[in-house]
């Protein structure tokens, strides 16, 4: 791997860390709406699909040496291994798969741009995520998928968000 | 020893040089031009960052093309922006990456980061976090990373524009005190009075090339 | 939050970083999945007492949590609301007593040895294709690029506020994105030209 790779992986580790102090939204499920998935979207969507995914292996490898870097300040292995920690685990593989479709189609507009990092920061993340935390906290499927459906209007405006990057910076960096 | 021949080099469907050809042996070379002209482009090729697109770069015999990693250590180059050359949070850290990457024993880590911070007068920000220091201190630990590595040539891309006067006059009076060959990139103009030779880039090529009181004043009126 | 190494030549100083950050890791683990207030406080005591034993003063303890301290009370608040009174306690002094306990291993650790740490440690990985080496200079640049983002943010806040521009998530993120992928080439080449083999 070139010295490239090996800045880009840290630049979008550390990106997705410093999203986490943005001040989350409560949910009152446990879990707040945070903009730490902006940076795994972008992570894929500009670092592409190997840079984007070893960037959350990266992330997640600091979270459990202890790294207090998720939203809100957790950090260490249990805040990797507890009933909503399917998302987390997830962002290899979205940042991954938003990166291949993107790779896969160079010319794309800010549009299917949008589409391919909903598909893999929205639909991807939230099948893992449900169906960890159905398993995890032993409930119906129906009932962790509606409870879900909360984060999806703020995922939405981070899908916006990351396109419209996304879309600038690949002008700005045809080389990307 | 740099050789140059017939350089150019392009970018996707830009030309940045245009058939370069020059010999440096002189001990002070400074490079001026306007913004855009090359200037960057022209010293990445020196240590072989960027590959000419055609013809050839040579240091000391050894082309970049197939002596990448011997001309790394050859050819040390400091950065505008410091910051960007920093990669360990902490002062004597960030000495000691290049060094390891030449395989020095720790000893002479160790007795080379006393040297070099003795010299520049930093020696009780040995232990410091690198991001806290001053402008001029940050350039001078850029440099001081670069002087460890103990090379011949030493090409400096605008060092002093980010700082302030004061800093600007410690970082110049250091690189004036440089034993090795300096390959120098300013807007300073003030600063290359003491140098052996001026060459002046625009749009890629070489339109000046003398001794300082002779392209200076040209390259003056040449932008104005 | 996270400050990074605070010379000194405490035992904490000169313990080798392997077995630090394998306490860390056992310590933050159990803390985590312990759920009684009192357990937490007595944790959040002895990790307090650490910092001057560790040559730290309980103001550089303090300057973790500052930051941290709007999170805190959005936590208690809904936590009281939620689950009442001691619930949030507990939860509010959990995250503190974590935070606290990382900041010590990184206040009296060098990164440099931190990552020579991690790199022998991930040895065991090289043969399914990793280099530890390269592992460990990702780690100490992220490291690095978390207070620069910060930076940047702030530089470009301030130069778009002029322009009433400063709550605007792209006209922030954008000039920030692209002064960050151009520092990013700079810094790859800078470790290169510093003779670093990928
Ligand atoms: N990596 C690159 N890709 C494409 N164009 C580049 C790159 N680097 C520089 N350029 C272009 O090459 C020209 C010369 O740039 P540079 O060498 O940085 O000049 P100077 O240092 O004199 O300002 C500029 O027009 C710049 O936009
Ligand atoms: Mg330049």
């Amino acid at each position: 791997m070139d010295t490239k790779s090996i800045v880009y992986i840290a630049l979008f580790a550390a990106l997705t860390a410093a999203l986490g102090i943005v001040p989350p939204i409560p949910t009152g499920f446990g879990i707040n709406i945070t903009a730490q998935s902006l940076g795994v979207m972008l992570a894929g969507s500009i670092a592409g699909a190997k840079r984007g995914g070893l960037a959350m292996v990266l992330f997640l490898a600091l979270i459990a040496i202890g790294l207090p870097l998720l939203a809100g300040g957790r950090g260490g292995i249990a805040a990797l291994a507890g009933p909503w920690a399917g998302y987390v685990l997830a962002w290899p593989l979205c940042s991954f798969i938003i990166g291949w479709l993107i790779g896969r189609k160079p010319g794309a507009n800010v549009w299917l741009l949008g589409a391919f990092i909903a598909f893999g920061g929205i639909v991807v993340m939230h099948t893992f995520g449900i169906l960890w935390y159905a398993f995890a906290s032993q409930i119906p499927l129906g009932v962790a998928f509606i409870n879900n459906s909360i984060f999806i209007p703020g995922d939405l405006v981070k899908v916006a968000i990351a396109a419209v990057l996304t879309h600038g910076l690949r002008r700005a960096f045809p080389t990307l | 020893m740099i050789n140059i021949h017939n350089v150019s080099l392009s970018y996707a469907d830009r030309t940045v040089l245009r058939d370069v050809s020059l010999s440096l042996t002189e001990r002070r070379i400074a490079v001026i031009g306007a913004n855009g002209s090359g200037k960057s482009s022209f010293a990445r090729m020196l240590n072989g960052l960027v590959l000419p697109t055609e013809g050839e770069v040579e240091i000391d015999g050894l082309n970049t093309r197939t002596h990448g990693k011997d001309i790394r250590q050859k050819v040390g180059f400091v950065f505008q922006n410091p910051d960007n050359q920093i990669v360990f949070p902490v002062v004597e850290e960030d000495l000691a990456f290049g060094m390891k990457n030449l395989g020095f024993s720790k000893e002479k880590i160790a007795q080379k980061t006393d040297e070099i911070l003795t010299r520049y007068d930093m020696r009780d920000l040995r232990e410091h976090p690198a991001h806290l220091l001053s402008g001029g201190q940050k350039q001078l630990l850029a440099i001081s990373g670069v002087l460890v590595m103990e090379p011949s040539y030493i090409i400096m891309d605008e060092p002093t524009t980010l700082l302030d006067l004061r800093n600007k006059r410690r970082v110049s009076e250091a690189i004036m005190a440089l034993e090795q060959t300096v390959i120098l990139i300013s807007h300073d103009l003030d600063l290359l009075h003491d140098f052996d030779r001026v060459i002046v880039f625009d749009e890629g090529r070489v339109v000046e090339d003398n001794i300082p009181s002779v392209a200076v004043p040209a390259y003056v009126k040449r932008m104005t | 939050m996270l400050d990074l190494y605070s010379p000194g030549k405490s035992f904490l100083h000169k313990m080798s970083p392997a077995p630090k950050m394998l306490v860390l890791m056992v310590a933050a683990t159990l803390l985590f999945l312990n759920d009684s207030l009192a357990v937490t406080l007595a944790a959040m005591v002895a990790v307090l007492l650490l910092y001057p034993l560790a040559q730290l003063s309980f103001k550089q303890a303090w300057q973790q949590l500052r930051p941290l301290l709007w999170i805190f009370a959005v936590f208690f608040a809904l936590q009281w609301w939620l689950a009442g009174l001691e619930q949030a306690s507990y939860v509010v002094l959990r995250l503190a007593a974590l935070i606290l306990l990382a900041s010590l291993v990184t206040l009296t650790t060098r990164s440099s040895d931190m990552i020579d740490t991690i790199t022998t440690g991930l040895g065991f990985l090289k043969p399914i294709g990793v280099n530890p080496a390269k592992v460990g200079l990702a780690i100490s640049l992220a490291l690095r690029f978390i207070p620069v983002l910060a930076q940047v943010t702030q530089d470009v806040r301030e130069a778009q506020k002029t322009r009433g521009l400063e709550r605007s998530v792209i006209a922030v993120a954008m000039p920030v994105a692209i002064r960050t992928l151009k520092m990013a080439d700079d810094i790859s080449d800078a470790i290169e030209s510093r003779g670093y083999r990928p």
